[in-house]
């Protein structure tokens, strides 16, 4: 078996993530969140554990509302929703999620799809993991240019959701509402704390020799390989088809070693 | 009721608000050339709750002055080439929102209510800039409780695609229920189908559940692969290699017109 992937780092750093969830809603672009999902539950599948449900916006497959894209909300509205996942064109140190544009709004000079359901869901879902694969200065800002879903609220606000943890390509963060602020939980492999901090734009908290995060044991890349990626590409077939690829290219590179 | 896709087409007039669905739950590309071609403009479209191939084309034709929406992308294709652009230059307006807010504000017209109350969105520069909507404080709450109120949103004309219509107007929607939804907001509501049956979809338990009554359906028009290059629920995937071709070639208003005008807006069945 080929080495461990970056992405799939990302893969298991979310199925740990997600551990103990009853109910985890996918956005309709997320293939590396949906597969983190999908690992867990084909973990907990074969524990002989409860299986968490999961649903997949834009996925048949995935998805068991039958009331329109409205359910999903509603779901998370009565609570039923334990995780969701948030990316960002931009992210800050307080936890503020831009998903607009960045530059003076209206005429933002790089316009960013806009806000979705995270004006929402970030109020409301216990467990929201923050995920941006780029880790650079220009997504992870002291503060954004536009608050599509603020990290923290006021007290009085209603406030049931937020921030739990921010996964990038290079680490790991928690979320501590008190400070409010994040702090580094471990770094991926190939990164260190100094090339994580210039790669930030916001202060965060850490060790002074940060723990890396933890990579998949064999049975787990198996089950990731295999039936995680089958179940993928319904939902996200060229995805699945880079993946299937960069195994190839990673196994060929493996050979040319040996 | 049943119709051509360039008859339906003529019901749209200038200035009009449009609501069209999530690009999984029906879209009518089918109606995108049509639309273009009868030319009304100035035109608000409403993302139900969110946008992508049929809203991208539509303002790259010109004819879009506004844009109510939760966002706006070609999905797995990335972002939307046209609204980026109009966004940059300023030439449409867009009333960012957020998905249950657009929820909200058709199930308040759905009710025939003013507005619906929604959690979230306080703090939020979506909110800020949203001067349509209100915070009030919860009237049933002992101590100070934000809240945020959603206007009812009612559309002039929804306009989706289904896989199946009975000859009485009647569509079958499935568990798609914001076409539903749309409908029920909307003053008018305009539906191309995969197919059209004889039989009333209202005979049998089965099918009346998933069935949006003609009541609600002004106008309903035979397009096989209606949706093309979205898929159809139940029907067919969606033709992905064609959306990254039209995100490739929409990244300059040239390469747009090039693909516009060269026939592609024909499903390859």
């Amino acid at each position: 078996m080929s080495a461990v992937l970056p992405r799939e780092v990302l893969i298991c750093a979310i199925a740990r993530l997600l551990d103990g969830v009853r109910h985890v809603a996918v956005g309709a672009s997320s293939p590396i969140p949906a597969a983190g999902a999908m690992l867990l539950r084909a973990l907990k599948k074969k524990a002989g554990a409860p299986l968490p449900r999961i649903s997949i916006l834009g996925s048949v497959e995935h998805n068991f509302f039958t009331n329109g894209s409205a359910e999903l909300f509603d779901c998370a509205g009565q609570g039923r929703i334990d995780a969701f996942f948030l990316g960002g064109g931009q992210i800050d140190g307080q936890g503020n999620v831009n998903l607009v544009g960045a530059g003076d709004y209206p005429g933002s000079t790089v316009r960013w799809p806009g806000s979705f359901g995270s004006a929402y869901l970030y109020f409301v879902v216990p467990r929201v993991i923050l995920f941006r694969e780029e880790h650079t200065p220009r997504v992870f800002v002291d503060k954004v240019d536009f608050i599509s879903a603020p990290g923290v609220s006021a007290d009085g606000v209603f406030r049931q959701g937020g921030p739990y943890a921010l996964l990038t390509g290079k680490g790991l963060f928690a979320f501590d509402k008190e400070v409010p602020g994040f702090r580094l939980e471990s770094v991926h492999p190939g990164h260190d704390l100094d090339d994580i901090r210039q790669s930030t734009g916001f202060e965060f908290a850490h060790e002074e020799n940060p723990q890396q995060t933890a990579l998949p044991d064999a049975e787990t890349l198996r089950l990731l390989r295999g039936d995680v990626l089958d179940e993928l590409t319904e939902t996200y077939p060229a995805f699945a088809e880079q993946m299937r690829k960069d195994h190839e290219l990673a196994l060929k590179a493996c050979e040319v070693v040996s | 009721m049943v119709t051509t896709l360039r008859d339906m087409a003529k019901q749209i007039e200038r200035g009009m608000s449009i609501a069209l669905p999530v690009d999984y739950a029906g879209v009518s590309m089918a109606m995108t050339g049509p639309i273009i071609e009868h030319g009304a403009g100035d035109l608000h479209l409403i993302c139900v709750p969110t946008g992508g191939l049929q809203v991208d084309q539509l303002i790259g034709a010109g004819l879009v002055r506004t844009v109510e929406t939760s966002a706006v992308s070609l999905g797995e294709a990335g972002g939307a080439p046209r609204f980026n652009d109009a966004v940059k230059k300023g030439s449409i307006r867009v009333m960012d929102a957020t998905c249950p807010a657009i929820h909200a504000g058709l199930m308040a017209a759905q009710k025939g209510s003013p507005f619906l109350p929604m959690r979230g969105l306080i703090g939020t520069d979506v909110l800020r800039y949203r001067t349509d909507w209100r915070v009030i404080d919860n009237p049933f709450a002992d101590d100070p409780d934000p809240i945020v109120l959603i206007p009812a949103i009612k559309p002039d004309i929804a306009i989706f695609h289904a896989p199946v219509a009975d000859r009485f107007g009647n569509v079958w929607i499935g568990r798609r229920r914001e076409l539903a939804a749309m409908a029920y907001a909307s003053t008018n509501t305009l539906v191309t189908v995969e197919r059209i049956v004889e039989e009333s979809l209202l005979l049998s338990e089965t099918t009346a559940a998933g069935t949006l009554p003609a009541i609600y359906v002004t106008s309903i028009a035979e397009a096989p692969k209606g949706a093309w290059p979205y898929g159809l629920w139940g029907e067919y995937p969606t033709d992905t290699a064609e959306i990254l071709r039209y995100a490739r070639a929409a990244r300059t208003a040239e390469g747009f017109e090039g693909y516009m005008q060269t026939g592609l807006m024909e499903p390859a069945i």
